[in-house]
């Protein structure tokens, strides 16, 4: 089908040199948490470590690293679990319910949402945390990253259920299916890709979310991994094994999810960014 | 997901008259995330309108003030040097993203073996954070202990954070190193749904490999050019982590871009007023470029939109 779309050497050329520019970094961060601080400085920066050790992965971990792990987990699943939950029965509504006045305004509310910009407002963000008294705690990191994974969800996944047969949803009720009973045992399972997508999409964004926690909590135990990558750096100091070790020990979470969920992300962002 | 609906389906579904009637139990599903959006997203964005015409030193009352923290925003030199710097960045990694990301977008919708591998490999610095990556860049590019004094590279071994010119360079390299791979997917699947006949017909004539670029590839890809370059422009106006960590605005205010600027006032010289002016400007300048960029898509952004809705 796709006989014109041939291989040419130029675009081939860039795009293996892409991939080295792409990899060396990475590389490189990887090859270096392996080193000793004393063989960092004598070898060749870009040559695989003599004698790897995991001295600098240990002192990451020392250093808190399993506390800021779980803080991101907490804030990630405490923060997706319950955004793609009600962007979910919110998309069901604007779906069905097509026609009412009401429900179009919400729906092009939530459209608004996706211009906002989180920066733009994170200064009255942290006023009502602090007003409600949960600056710097995790939740408060958490109602926020709620609030801005909604917008995106609610367009992705409205989008995957108005591809659900309406003869479907018109069985259920004269079967005497409630609505609640029709988004679980109909629209929940059909679009189970979907909420797979939004999920591994909105857990990225806030697992690596790094404004939100840098102006709303302050002390240590608070701190999720962006941040706690940021203040390594500076205990650390010209230490660059450490550093890159933990570069790499938060990283690795992400390649793994990556590895497990990277079809549905790729075909799921794919569809989302074509319609 | 196109799967779930044969074609008869959609027949139906486009004649099928609107339900208005049931709309108003369904109503009560969107509460949750209604309240939620309401109360963390609409409210800020009113609420740093609404601060910007107060003065708030972060500990003490918030005074209404009028127009003080909008002429004490306006008045600031630095201001102008945080919209210049926010727009340099964003011209030059939108002139470094486009041609690139155009170019492999076309090298990965053709077929070949591991074009599979490559495109998940591609993917990768989209997964890490800002952080982590303007950390490493960091420690790679030390002028004393990272790989160019290691190597005696000259180009490398540079003092890149503490030289404007160079930290706005390594910044705009940095962005694009990050975000070229999700604009390079982009441009594959258009570049995949240009119609073959095209070039069927082009070779006909006589067409060679460059022509049916500049002839058929780009102008098919105009509208994803837009779409692009619009996620590029907000992208760009709201870059924070980055910078935060690669320069914090340095040296001295070269990579001060408008949400550094407004941290930097809000939140370290505690400046909650014109902070928010500026928060406020943030806004009107990203509605303004998208605003502009849909206009040069002739539409069609507003169709697709009004067709999701």
């Amino acid at each position: 089908m796709h006989r014109i779309l041939r291989l040419n050497w130029f675009g081939g050329t860039l795009g293996w040199l892409w991939l080295l520019v792409v990899m060396l970094p990475i590389y490189w961060v990887v090859i270096t948490s392996f080193k000793t601080q004393a063989n960092y400085f004598i070898t060749n920066t870009f040559a695989p470590p003599a004698s790897p050790t995991l001295d600098n992965y240990r002192t990451v971990i020392e250093n808190g690293f399993v506390q800021y792990f779980l803080n991101s987990v907490i804030v990630t699943a405490g923060a997706v679990i319950p955004a793609v939950a009600v962007a979910f029965m919110a998309s069901y509504a604007i779906v069905r319910g097509a026609g009412n006045r009401w429900l179009r305004s919400i729906n092009s509310l939530f459209l608004l949402g996706l211009a906002i910009p989180l920066q733009a407002v994170v200064i009255p963000v942290y006023l009502i945390i602090i007003r409600m008294q949960m600056y710097d705690t995790l939740a408060a990191i958490i109602l926020p990253s709620i609030a801005f994974a909604i917008p995106l969800s609610v367009l992705v996944l409205a989008n995957f259920i108005r591809d659900v047969p309406r003869e479907l949803f018109e069985s259920m009720r004269v079967d005497g299916a409630s609505e609640w009973g029709t988004l679980w045992r109909l629209a929940f399972p059909l679009t189970r890709p979907a909420l797979v997508t939004v999920v591994i999409y909105n857990a990225l964004s806030i697992w690596n979310g790094f404004i939100l926690p840098l102006v709303l909590t302050q002390s240590p135990q608070q701190r999720t991994m962006p941040l706690a990558l940021w203040t390594y750096q500076g205990e650390f100091g010209i230490n660059t094994p450490a550093i890159a070790a933990s570069v790499t020990l938060t990283t690795v979470p992400i390649l793994i999810a990556y590895a497990v969920g990277r079809r549905q992300l790729l075909s799921g962002l794919t569809a989302g960014f074509s319609r | 997901m196109t799967t779930l609906a044969p074609p008869a389906v959609r027949v139906s579904k486009s004649t099928a008259a609107p339900g208005g009637g049931r709309g108003g139990s369904l109503i009560w599903f969107t509460v949750p995330a209604l309240l939620i959006f309401t109360a963390f997203g609409i409210v800020p964005l009113l609420g740093v309108l609404a601060l910007s015409f107060t003065t708030w030193d972060n500990i003490g009352p918030i005074q209404p003030s009028g127009l003080d923290s909008w002429t004490a925003a306006l008045r600031d030199p630095d201001l102008l040097n945080s919209l210049w710097v926010t727009f340099l960045i964003m011209g030059l990694s939108w002139l470094v993203q486009t041609p690139m990301s155009v170019l492999l977008g076309v090298f990965l919708a053709a077929h070949f073996r591991y074009r599979g591998l490559l495109a998940v490999l591609y993917f990768v610095p989209l997964l890490l954070s800002s952080s982590a990556i303007a950390i490493t860049y960091k420690a790679l590019l030390d002028p004393n202990f990272g790989a160019g004094a290691q190597l005696g590279v000259p180009f490398l071994n540079q003092d890149w954070l503490g030289d404007p010119v160079l930290a706005v360079g390594l910044l705009v390299f940095i962005v694009s190193w990050q975000y070229i791979p999700f604009h390079t997917l982009i441009y594959q699947g258009a570049v995949r749904a240009i119609p073959q006949s095209m070039y069927e017909a082009s070779l006909i004539d006589g067409a060679g490999r460059i022509r049916q670029f500049f002839s058929i590839t780009l102008p098919q890809l105009r509208y994803t050019i837009v779409t692009s370059s619009t996620l590029m422009v907000v992208g760009s106006l709201t870059l924070f982590d980055l910078i935060w960590v690669l320069t914090a605005g340095g040296p001295g205010r070269a990579t001060e871009a408008l949400a550094v600027a407004m941290y930097k006032t809000g939140f370290q010289a505690n400046l909650m007023g014109p902070a928010s002016a500026i928060a406020v400007i943030l806004v009107l300048v990203g509605l303004t470029l998208s605003q502009i960029l849909r206009r040069l898509g002739g539409g069609r952004g507003d169709e697709s939109q009004q067709e999701g809705v």
